[in-house]
Formats: C-alpha cells, sequence, structure tokens
C-alpha cells in the first residue's frame, strides 16, 4: 500500500532523484567544519519558527510593544522559552554565519567555479546582519531605543546621501512609530523574503557543485 | 525474533529511535501547542462584591442609580467599563435590584419619576418599577439580581458581581 502510494508520488515528483540530489550525494572528506552551513540553515528555520510564534502576541506599536513583550515573557505559557531561543538564536546564527565564512575563506572553498555561492553568501550575511539590527529595536526599550539611534546615524554619516539613507531608515528625521513599523515589516517580510530566496540559490549551486574538496600540498 | 522472546539489533535502533524520537517531537510541539492557545486557557471570569450603599439610605418606592466601574485586563491592555444599578427598596426587609441595560441593544435606561417607568433613550422601550416590558423592542425584562447575588453586611448593601 505505501510502497505503491510512494512509487506513484515518486513517478511524478523525481522523489528518489530528490533525494540521491540533495542528501545522497557523493562528498569529499571532510570534518566538523564542513557542518556550519547546515547549521546555519537550521538556525535560520528555527528563528523563522520562533519569530511566528512571537508574532502571534508581539504588537510593533510604541504603545503596546513593549508590554507585549513583558506578557510573552511573564504571562503566556513557554513564552519565556520561544523568546529565550529567538534572542539567543539570532546571536547564534551571526556567529555560526561568520565561522562559516571563515572555513570557506580558510580552506579556499570559494574559487573557480563556486565564485557565485561565495557572492551570495555575503549577501546572506549582509541579510543575517540586517535581521539582527532590525531585530534589536523590536522590544522597543532604552537600549533598543538608543542602539537603533546610534546606528542609523552611522548610516546617516554616508557623504552626500546620508541624510538621505538616515530619513529613509527612521520613516523620518527621529526615531518614531513609523521606525518601528518599517523595521517590523523589514524584520519579519523583506530581509526573511530575501534570506529565503538567496538560500535557495546557495543551496542549488551546492548541490550542482558539489562540496570543494580541502586543499592539499600540491594546492 | 517475535516470540522468542529476544529483540533483534534492527527491531531495538527501530523501537529507540521511535522512542526518542516521539519525546523530541512531544518536547517541542507540546509547548508550542501550549504557547498558541494560552489565552483560552485562561479564565476570563472575574467576580466581585460590589458595595451599592448603606442599605437604610435607600428611599422607599423610589428606584435609585448606583454607578459603579470594573477594569478587565486582556493581554497587556487593560479596559475600563462602567455599570449602572437601580436598586429599589420596597421595604424595610424587600428590595429589587436591576441592571440599567436595556435588554434591547444595552443602552442605559433611565427611571422617569413622573410616569413610574424606566425609559431607554434609543429606541423608546419602557420598563415598569419592576422591570417588566410595557412597550418597544426589548425581548425580555430587565435583569435582576436577587438571592445569593445580593447580600447586606454591617448595614450596606452589596452585590455579588460576575462577568465573563
Amino acid at each position: 500500500m505505501w510502497k505503491k502510494l510512494f512509487a506513484w508520488l515518486d513517478e511524478r515528483l523525481g522523489l528518489n532523484d530528490l533525494y540521491k540530489a540533495t542528501l545522497d550525494r557523493p562528498e569529499p572528506k571532510g570534518n566538523w567544519w564542513n557542518t556550519l552551513g547546515s547549521a546555519s540553515l537550521f538556525l535560520f528555520v528555527m528563528q523563522g519558527l520562533t519569530g511566528i510564534f512571537l508574532s502571534v502576541y508581539y504588537t510593533p506599536s510604541p504603545d503596546h510593544a513593549y508590554d507585549s513583550i513583558q506578557y510573552i515573557m511573564t504571562s503566556v505559557a513557554f513564552g519565556w522559552l520561544i523568546r529565550g531561543i529567538h534572542h539567543w538564536g539570532s546571536t547564534l546564527m551571526v556567529l555560526v554565519v561568520f565561522i562559516h565564512m571563515i572555513r570557506v575563506f580558510v580552506t579556499a572553498s570559494y574559487k573557480y567555479p563556486r565564485e557565485l555561492t561565495w557572492l551570495i553568501g555575503v549577501g546572506l550575511l549582509l541579510c543575517t546582519l540586517g535581521m539582527g539590527f532590525t531585530g534589536y529595536l523590536l522590544p522597543w526599550d532604552q537600549k533598543a531605543y538608543w542602539a537603533t539611534t546610534v546606528g542609523t546615524s552611522i548610516a546617516g554619516s554616508v557623504p552626500f546621501l546620508g541624510d538621505f539613507i538616515l530619513k529613509a531608515l527612521r520613516g523620518g528625521p527621529d526615531l518614531s512609530a513609523l521606525t518601528l513599523s518599517r523595521f517590523f515589516a523589514a524584520h519579519i517580510w523583506m530581509l526573511p523574503a530575501a534570506l529565503a530566496g538567496l538560500i535557495g540559490i546557495h543551496l542549488f549551486l551546492i548541490i550542482k557543485h558539489g562540496e570543494s574538496a580541502f586543499p592539499d600540498k600540491d594546492d | 525474533m517475535a516470540g522468542s522472546g529476544h529483540i533483534s539489533r534492527r527491531d531495538f535502533v527501530k523501537l529507540t529511535t521511535a522512542a526518542v524520537g516521539t519525546f523530541i517531537a512531544a518536547a517541542i510541539g507540546l509547548p508550542a501547542i501550549a504557547y498558541l492557545v494560552d489565552p483560552a486557557l485562561k479564565s476570563a471570569k472575574a467576580d466581585a462584591w460590589i458595595p451599592l450603599g448603606k442599605f437604610e439610605t435607600f428611599e422607599i418606592g423610589r428606584p435609585t442609580l448606583v454607578s459603579f466601574t470594573r477594569s478587565q485586563v486582556n493581554g497587556w491592555e487593560k479596559t475600563v467599563t462602567s455599570h449602572g444599578i437601580f436598586v429599589l427598596r420596597k421595604s424595610s426587609t424587600e428590595t429589587l435590584v436591576l441592571s440599567n441595560k436595556c435588554t434591547h441593544l444595552g443602552c442605559q435606561v433611565n427611571w422617569k419619576a413622573d410616569k413610574q417607568e424606566y425609559l431607554c433613550p434609543c429606541h423608546d422601550a419602557q420598563f415598569n418599577i419592576n422591570g417588566k416590558v410595557l412597550g418597544g423592542p426589548p425581548p425580555r425584562p430587565l435583569n435582576s439580581y436577587s438571592g445569593d447575588q445580593l447580600k447586606v453586611e454591617n448595614g450596606t448593601l452589596y452585590l455579588h458581581f460576575t462577568e465573563g
């Protein structure tokens, strides 16, 4: 029964080929440093899931943002756990993505034919940092407020365009409800969409080229 | 294998994997479900004994309006609702306590002493002094409080008010 069902689906979806291409592909000899990309992907999925859960109670408005998070932390069952995972997961994700980048650099895995994989990885790193920056404002406490004030001021120091960039980031000359809602939109829609798209291309390229072997003495 | 009381290595691994997998799924899934349905598990019911005033001071034969407010916290938002109660002392011992909420659409009814009836300003509903419908759209008499919903303690009349 199940075998028949699987055969029917496999004939139409190519499940076996998919499995071979993604999970059963030949790999050069590697070590634990090769698992950091998968770890980043896992953290992305985990941040996505806990983030979706947080959005059930979080309210991106200056009147309610802080109180709604207090509510999640003190009143909702396992709210402290979900936010705790999201909070620490974000730091861990930046860390893991960074070490992943260093590993790729050290083992020279960014070279031909994998230059595009590296470039897209740069995009992924920037998106990850963007997620950290926009997410930091959402608790709307003193730390969040002033960190974003400073962060957007730095962006505002760009020659000529600085003032425009600052206003575009803040949604006006000062931090306000507009800043909070646009950071929220960037944090839950724009950046995750960009991340998901780039991750798709990144994975496709990895499957296409296979993983790089570590350089040996002759390289 | 089967019947021999001996479990093969393959079956043991299968069983252990299934057991550990189930445990992990439950450890992640149950808190997730609890998190989502949490507000539904919390009782919104609140009750309190509201002091309406000294029993002796209510005039016999004339309904007196007593107003009080109740606050409710939903998540991180607090809402305050005001309520009105008509207290009618019929004799030295008998009282009639009516809600001032019209049973039609919830407007607040007023006591018209000259007509001896409650009049709703929204759709001209009329109730007699006992809360019975005299005319207009209301489907039933004004809500009344009686029995163990009322008590007199140290000369003060209390109303047992429940909401939710």
